[in-house]
């Protein structure tokens, strides 16, 4: 087995990585502690769950979904992915009414929500996944298009809404760290942490799927089974991500370009929880500079954004193709 | 000379809806009628016009300097680098006259194509899709620092007209930079020619005696102006410049001197078309033409993705 003398430096590398997230968020909940410190110490922690959960999740899909996809540079978010939920949110206040739509119990809603963004996922990306396989870049484009289409239709809907019920919607569609939604904390959390275990129970498969669907089949893997669980796995990381925060395209890029760095194997068992913590680690670490160190709150998602996309094409330029 | 009188008729109908249709009625409203036409309905109806045919040609203009058919302005960050410049200027000189606010977005949109075909030219040929994501991320980049000066420095409101294309809001007085769309019409018309040998690439138009670097830089120039008149008077539409010029050559080829009036003619058609919509869809709201377009732009652009015969994209 390839990477026998490395796999506990790797190991060791996960739980140094481990660590760093664990100094981070202590940082990032003691900084300047002032009394009334209960009161600060519960609105920093909500935060802090927030980002990490954000972060780690992010990070875990997009792994999941190169490897489904066969191709490292690609993230649920850039074919479309967060577009799919704000639509699917848009549509649900424009149907239910503002009302109804409050009415409901947040949980409810957003349980509700993730249910039906895995089936619209798995319906609209397994048939573009599979007529993708052999033209990776119409793939990405027309999943880039399909997010503008969904935006549109988005915008489109929201036109069509009063102001009360549109500024329920705003928090979705604005990646924000601020105004986390922390009814949804627990939920999300919830979910988030089963979705995890899935991905880690799925990782031998996903080891073998990696190699791509013709050498997976001949090596008696259900291929077409484990790309449905992946993909139903990156439509609940996804949702609840977006949920918490609102979209983002490239955080997933960076944290999974890094971890591929740090553990230098091909291993999902390692990947995966490399890449998760270091999604955490960006975002807690970047909100805790944005925020305390440079005093300018609404930063942090648009900083990523950008360097993210600066990574993007640095990527591509240097493969010379996606 | 059928077609002529085709689109004429297209045009004129078009307009004419235009000048009846809005909030108030002209027939039997409260408000004198020929004042109305002339203070709004006149006004909105040649802005929509002439942002149609500006985008359709600017689309042609960068279709062929980088000989691919998937592109156009907001395709390659266009927009966003003349969104850049405004956010500039008005920080930089808050009082700056429309004029000066316009040539300093315009000159960034220049720019910003400059970077972007730098770019073009450090990736590989051989897939046509490829440009069009390079671009679209590049855009991000663009509006991502965008939108973060303008948080910083609570421009937020003018990054939103700048980005969302809508003719609510023309009126006499307001609008009539967009004039200067037409004077580049007719200019991009008198060099047809030139740039339809653009499409063929630098080795072989400068065997056809073509001054290459020159007219590229000319027809990007007008493109540059274009957008950056769009931009400020009313906002921009994705997907005009991607559309015109792709149903045209599909249906008449490429010989720009016979096409570019058709494109013309079908980017202002689709653009009125649009605003109409906006208007009576959901009375007396409006729907912004540019979130219409957006919608309807991206189901034929991905039809034309996956519908198109397997056949090479360029040339």
């Amino acid at each position: 087995m390839p990477g026998r003398h490395g796999a506990p430096m790797a190991d060791r590398r996960v739980l140094m990585l481990t660590g760093v997230l664990f100094a981070a968020a202590l940082l990032f909940l003691t900084w300047h502690l002032r009394e009334p410190m209960g009161f600060i110490l519960s609105l920093r922690a909500g935060k802090l769950a927030a980002l990490v959960l954000v972060g780690a999740a992010t990070g875990a899909a997009t792994v999941l979904f190169q490897t489904i996809v066969g191709n490292r540079l690609l993230t649920p978010g850039i074919v479309g992915f967060d577009a799919l939920f704000i639509f699917l949110q848009t549509m649900l206040v424009l149907v239910l009414g503002g009302v109804g739509f409050t009415q409901l119990h947040p949980n409810l809603t957003f349980l509700g929500e993730t249910a039906l963004m895995t089936g619209a996922a798995l319906l609209l990306f397994h048939v573009l996944l599979r007529r993708g396989a052999e033209d990776i870049a119409r793939m990405v484009l027309t999943g880039i298009v399909l997010g503008l289409l969904l935006r549109g239709l988005s915008d489109f809907a929201q036109r069509l809404l009063d102001p009360s019920e549109f500024s329920i919607l705003q928090f979705v569609t604005f990646a924000s760290f601020n105004s986390v939604e922390t009814a949804n904390l627990g939920v999300a959390g919830g979910l988030i942490a089963l979705a995890m275990l899935g991905a880690l129970r799925l990782a031998p498969s996903l080891d073998v799927a990696a190699l791509g669907r013709p050498v997976a089949r001949g090596l008696g893997l259900g291929y077409d089974r484990v790309v449905m669980q992946a993909l139903a796995l990156v439509a609940i990381l996804v949702s609840a991500a977006t949920a918490l925060v609102g979209p983002m395209t490239f955080l997933g890029l960076i944290a999974a370009s890094l971890a591929r760095e740090v553990v230098p194997e091909s291993r999902h068992a390692l990947l995966l929880p490399a890449a998760a913590v270091i999604g955490a680690i960006t975002l807690v670490a970047g909100q805790f500079l944005f925020e305390r160190l440079l005093g300018q709150q609404g930063a942090l998602g648009v900083v990523v954004e950008f360097l993210g996309g600066l990574l993007f094409l640095a990527l591509v330029f240097g493969r010379r193709r996606l | 000379m059928k077609r002529w009188v085709a689109w004429a008729l297209l045009l004129g109908g078009l307009s004419a809806v235009s000048l009846c249709v809005g909030a108030t009625s002209i027939f039997t409203g409260q408000l004198d009628a020929g004042w109305l036409l002339a203070i709004s309905r006149f006004p909105r109806t040649a802005a929509a016009l002439l942002t149609g045919v500006g985008l359709a040609l600017a689309g042609v203009v960068v279709q062929q300097s980088v000989q691919n058919r998937m592109v156009e302005p907001s395709l390659i960050g266009t927009p966003e680098a003349a969104m850049l410049g405004l956010l500039a200027i008005t920080l930089l000189a808050p009082g700056a006259a429309i004029v000066t606010k316009m040539s300093v977005a315009a000159v960034a949109a220049l720019l910003g194509m400059a970077l972007f075909l730098l770019i073009a030219r450090a990736i590989p040929r051989h897939d046509p899709m490829l440009l069009p994501i390079i671009g679209l991320i590049y855009g991000g980049i663009l509006f991502s620092s965008a939108i973060w000066i303008a948080w910083t420095t609570d421009l937020m409101q003018y990054l939103g007209t700048w980005r969302l294309g809508e003719f609510s809001g023309v009126m006499q007085g307001r609008y009539e930079m967009l004039w200067i769309v037409a004077i580049i019409a007719v200019l991009l018309y008198a060099i047809a020619d030139r740039i339809t040998l653009l499409g063929f690439g630098e080795a072989q138009a400068r065997s056809l005696g073509l001054n290459y670097a020159q007219t590229r830089g000319l027809g990007l120039a007008a493109v540059a102006v274009i957008t950056a008149v769009i931009v400020v008077t009313v906002g921009y539409l994705p997907f005009v410049g991607l559309l015109a010029p792709n149903i045209v050559s599909r249906w008449r080829g490429d010989n720009l001197r016979a096409n570019l009036p058709v494109v013309a003619a079908l980017g202002a058609a689709s653009v009125l078309s649009a605003d109409i919509l906006g208007r009576v869809l959901r009375p007396p709201y409006e729907i912004p033409a540019g979130t219409i377009f957006a919608v309807f732009g991206a189901c034929v652009f991905l039809w034309m993705l996956n519908a198109r015969p397997a056949r090479r994209a360029h040339g």
